[in-house]
């Protein structure tokens, strides 16, 4: 079995040399300490061409993947990439150790952004093939011919005209002498036996038998657990710790008042904490709840939401940053035949990955270990050096699978609290947050509200469109500076609204809260898709067009939207009669290089519940690796979409989250899953990103829907408030 | 602190433990059987599901007092049949993603095939509703509960 790990005694993995720059470069592979991944070879003779590609003596290919898998299949994808152009059987690749000195490794080390395949997709072609020729070429000298009259194979060179064959286990020797290839040859994409076929993931066995290994798994010698009591306040202090029960509480080690130093914060955004280390986990967690800590006010406590949307709204009044100007939108929206406006307004969102926050660090004066799922190696490595106050390459960062990240494993609060935990005690911690601290701590979607006022012409079709966006501030909650005064991740998806209007203003403004933000999977195409196709649809409305021809009018030039928006249309039957009661919306958003079109087929029962039934998906992601990945990506994204548009909302109320498990922040299950078509256009285009394009379009769909079917607009999320539809029946 | 003798996949131990602990930390923590997830704490999500006599339970919020004595089965006990089944069934619709909520979801699923070895989809619904993913992984979900019990998928939504 692969993914069978035998115990590597090997410290150091062979220096290779990364192609294309010429860049030379190390890495450490330490003793294994957890069994994950399949584990290369250790004979000296093995061949490594470069630092993600490794063949032993034995022929077994070991990759090496950079990135986090959090059930995106990059795992998959990556050793696709490299077996399609190493002339290998995917279903028997290795996948080595995630590298554990980032500060060493090729580049810099994070999974966000929908970037894996599409950032790298030649990088690790170019690894394959590169270690392919030089196989090649070992064999046909080793045959005294010329590597033009070989070719590879399923793991072998075979001289093209003749009988002879070797696999690759038996070329390495020669091949490791051989200089590696500057720019080796890819295969022309129809010649592909692997990309683009649906090759079964790498993690999956491991995922249905308990064996494989999340953050919250990680089982240490002498490890001990921690639970944290953090300010219910966001950036509050603690004027009082009385720790005498907690203390006394059975298999209590220590108890600590975590306070951050400036430079602490500057790497993490951290808060005032006390925290519990116990034998077990559930004696932390026990002795937490004996804890009395009195909070000190903060800026936040006055806070709530009702005065966040007072300000936002107020702000909406006044001008804002322009993000986009196109003609004369202030000037011609008085002449227009018809104006409609419009206020939407989104909630924070938690992203409540199922794996709570949790970290494993050991602490020592010669070095320091962390074992985390970890959206952020690069990041996590930098932030447990500054708090264990040791050099970069002391720390060795082992990652683990995630479950789930959607953005707030790129975060590093978590590692922090570990961290200082075990160079205080003196022993391995693990620190597991609660649920409740994950929705309460969490770094959340942007709340925002948006002003819109759009112009249509006499024969109904929109001329003029402006839109206001004020809302919270990643850049701003992460203490960077704006380029231009823009928040560039709070107007994707807004600003470059993609139909042909002749007078198109889009303006931001940015408010500066102690609510902390992050990235939730999408970002900001999350909100400003639902926005911006929500009102598209209230303009087509107003003029009585259908929303779907007023889409293809308006997308005459933008032709992979088009194709997405047909493909979908298509396959929902748009147009077509409906069961009674059923009703459509579609949407379309491009996000992250990627063009996803959604139609949304539903149901409004009498008090006004919402039932999503079918979901029909249309992507155009350029080429593809995995299709089966893809889809899986589509129908999870539509998903997160959903459980956000139905219910998800964070409301802050003393200065702190409401809200704190999945009662009072339900997701969808498995009784309101709806069927989810998905079709991929074959597309030679521009390659896009797969894990988040999936969510924009389907809050809007659903909008458009319920537009359809009441004639009212949904012009605030969530749909579902305190257990109660806000759609108004006609 | 007291001596408990669980039966967990078949093997008798014994676990010190105080009465209110949660079955899921003994598993994990005391017996290291780290298949068995955490997600809320609250029976909420299902992550942590396990089988107690055969009927499946939330572990998060079952007591060891309360599991002293009976059967239990987590998933790296799940050597039912129709447990068999199901993970070939999941194998073969790809559908973990990031797999943290599968052991629960299919010891949830193991369960009621073996009370009902053909579920429609409105027996899974009421089944599996307990048990949340976070990646969306329901439909796939459904289908493999579909091809495990050899009953049609009709996606009928």
């Amino acid at each position: 079995m692969r993914a069978d790990a035998r115990v590597s005694r090997r410290d150091f993995l062979k220096t290779g040399t990364t192609l294309g720059a010429g860049l030379t470069i190390a890495f450490y592979v330490p003793p294994r300490l957890m069994q994950r991944f399949g584990q290369a070879s250790q004979d000296p003779a093995d061949f490594v061409p470069n630092g993600w590609v490794h063949i032993g003596t034995n022929g077994v290919v070991t990759v090496t993947v950079d990135k986090s898998e959090m059930g995106q299949g990059v795992t998959t994808a990556y050793l696709m990439l490299i077996a399609e152009e190493l002339e290998v059987d995917p279903t028997t690749v290795h996948v080595g150790p995630t590298p554990e000195n980032p500060a060493a490794w090729t580049r810099r080390m994070g999974t966000g952004g929908s970037s894996s395949v599409r950032t790298s997709y030649d990088t690790l072609r170019k690894a394959g093939a590169a270690a392919r020729e030089m196989l090649v070429a070992a064999a046909a000298q080793q045959w005294g011919i010329s590597p033009d009259a070989c070719r590879a194979e399923r793991g072998m060179v075979i001289e093209t005209a003749g009988k002879r064959r070797l696999g690759y286990g038996r070329l390495v020797t020669r091949a490791a002498t051989l200089p590696v290839p500057a720019d080796p040859r890819l295969k022309d994409p129809k010649d592909f036996r692997v990309l683009g076929t649906r090759v079964p993931r790498f993690d999956t066995r491991l995922k249905v038998n308990g064996t494989a290994q999340f953050g919250i798994d990680v089982r240490i010698p002498g490890m001990l657990y921690a639970s944290i009591e953090r300010s219910p306040a966001y950036g509050g202090k603690a004027t009082h710790v009385d720790d005498t029960g907690a203390k006394a509480a059975p298999g209590v080690r220590h108890v600590a008042l975590l306070e951050w130093s400036p430079e602490d914060t500057k790497a993490a955004r951290m808060e005032t904490s006390v925290a519990v280390v116990a034998d077990r986990y559930w004696q932390a967690l026990t002795a937490r709840r004996a804890l009395k800590v009195d909070w000190a006010d903060t800026p936040a406590s006055p806070l709530d939401s009702p005065a966040i949307t007072a300000r936002f709204a107020e702000l909406a009044q006044q001008p804002g940053v322009r993000a986009r100007t196109e003609g004369d939108a202030a000037g011609s929206i008085a002449t227009v035949a018809k104006r409609v406006e419009a206020v939407y307004e989104v909630p924070y969102l938690a992203h409540a990955p199922m794996e709570p926050m949790n970290c494993t660090a050991s602490v020592r004066a010669d070095g320091c270990d962390v074992w985390v799922p970890t959206q952020g190696q690069t990041s996590t490595q930098r932030v447990a050096a500054q708090i264990a106050g040791l050099p970069l390459d002391k720390v060795r960062v082992h990652t683990t699978y995630l479950g789930g990240g959607f953005g707030r494993r790129s975060e590093t609060d978590f590692v922090a609290e570990a961290v200082r935990l075990s160079k205080e005690v003196g022993a391995p911690v693990q620190v597991i947050w609660t649920r409740e601290d994950d929705i309460r701590h969490d770094f959340y979607r942007p709340a925002t509200y948006n002003r819109f006022a759009g112009g249509l012409d006499a024969t109904g079709n929109p001329v003029v469109w402006t839109h206001h966006i004020v809302g919270a501030s990643i850049a701003l909650s992460k203490h960077q500076t704006l380029e231009n005064g823009i928040d560039g991740s709070l107007v994707e998806g807004a600003a470059n609204i993609p139909y042909a209007i002749p007078n198109i203003l889009v303006e931001q403004t940015v408010v500066d809260l102690p609510v902390p933000c992050g990235y939730w999977r999408s970002v900001g195409s999350s909100h400003n898709a639902y926005v911006t196709e929500s009102f598209f649809d209230e303009l087509a409305h107003a003029g009585g067009k259908d929303p779907y021809e007023l889409r293809r009018a308006l997308l005459r030039d933008q032709p992979r939207h088009l194709a997405v928006l047909d493909l979908a249309a298509d396959r929902a039957g748009w147009g077509k009669p409906l069961p009674e009661g059923r009703h459509r919306g579609i949407a379309v958003a491009e996000a992250f290089g990627s063009y996803v079109a959604e139609v949304a087929e539903i149901t409004l029962a009498a008090d006004g519940t919402c039932r999503v039934h079918r979901v029909v998906c249309a992507l155009d992601c350029g080429p593809t690796v995995n299709p089966d990945t893809i889809e899986a990506q589509m129908q999870g994204g539509i998903v997160y979409g959903l459980s956000a548009a139905l219910y998800g909302e964070i409301t802050i109320d003393g200065g702190r989250a409401r809200q704190g498990n999945f009662n009072d922040y339900p997701v969808v299950r498995m009784n309101e899953m709806p069927r989810i078509e998905v079709y991929i256009i074959p597309s030679t285009q521009k390659q896009g990103g797969i894990g988040e394009p999936g969510v924009p379009p389907i809050a809007p769909a659903i909008a458009n829907a319920i537009l359809s079917a009441t004639g009212s607009a949904v012009r605030r999320l969530p749909i579902v408030q305190n257990g109660k539809s806000r759609i108004a029946m006609r | 602190m007291s001596a408990y003798v669980l039966i967990v996949n078949g093997h008798r131990q014994t676990v010190d433990a105080s009465a209110d602990t949660p079955l899921l930390w003994v598993v994990r923590d005391n017996l290291n059987l780290t298949g068995t997830k955490f997600g809320c704490g609250m029976g909420l999500c299902g992550a942590c599901t396990v089988h107690l006599d055969g009927t499946p339970v939330r572990s998060c919020s079952t007591t060891i007092a309360e599991a002293a004595g009976k059967r239990i089965t987590t998933i790296e006990g799940l050597a039912t049949d129709a447990g068999r089944r199901l993970q070939d069934a999941w194998i073969a619709e790809e559908v973990p993603q990031c797999g943290y909520c599968q052991s629960g979801q299919l010891m949830s699923a193991a369960a009621l095939l073996t009370k009902n070895p053909k579920p429609t989809d409105a027996d899974i619904d009421q089944a599996m509703s307990g048990n949340i993913c976070r990646c969306g992984t329901y439909q796939r979900i459904r289908h493999a509960i579909h091809r495990a019990a050899g009953t049609e998928v009709t996606d009928a939504r």
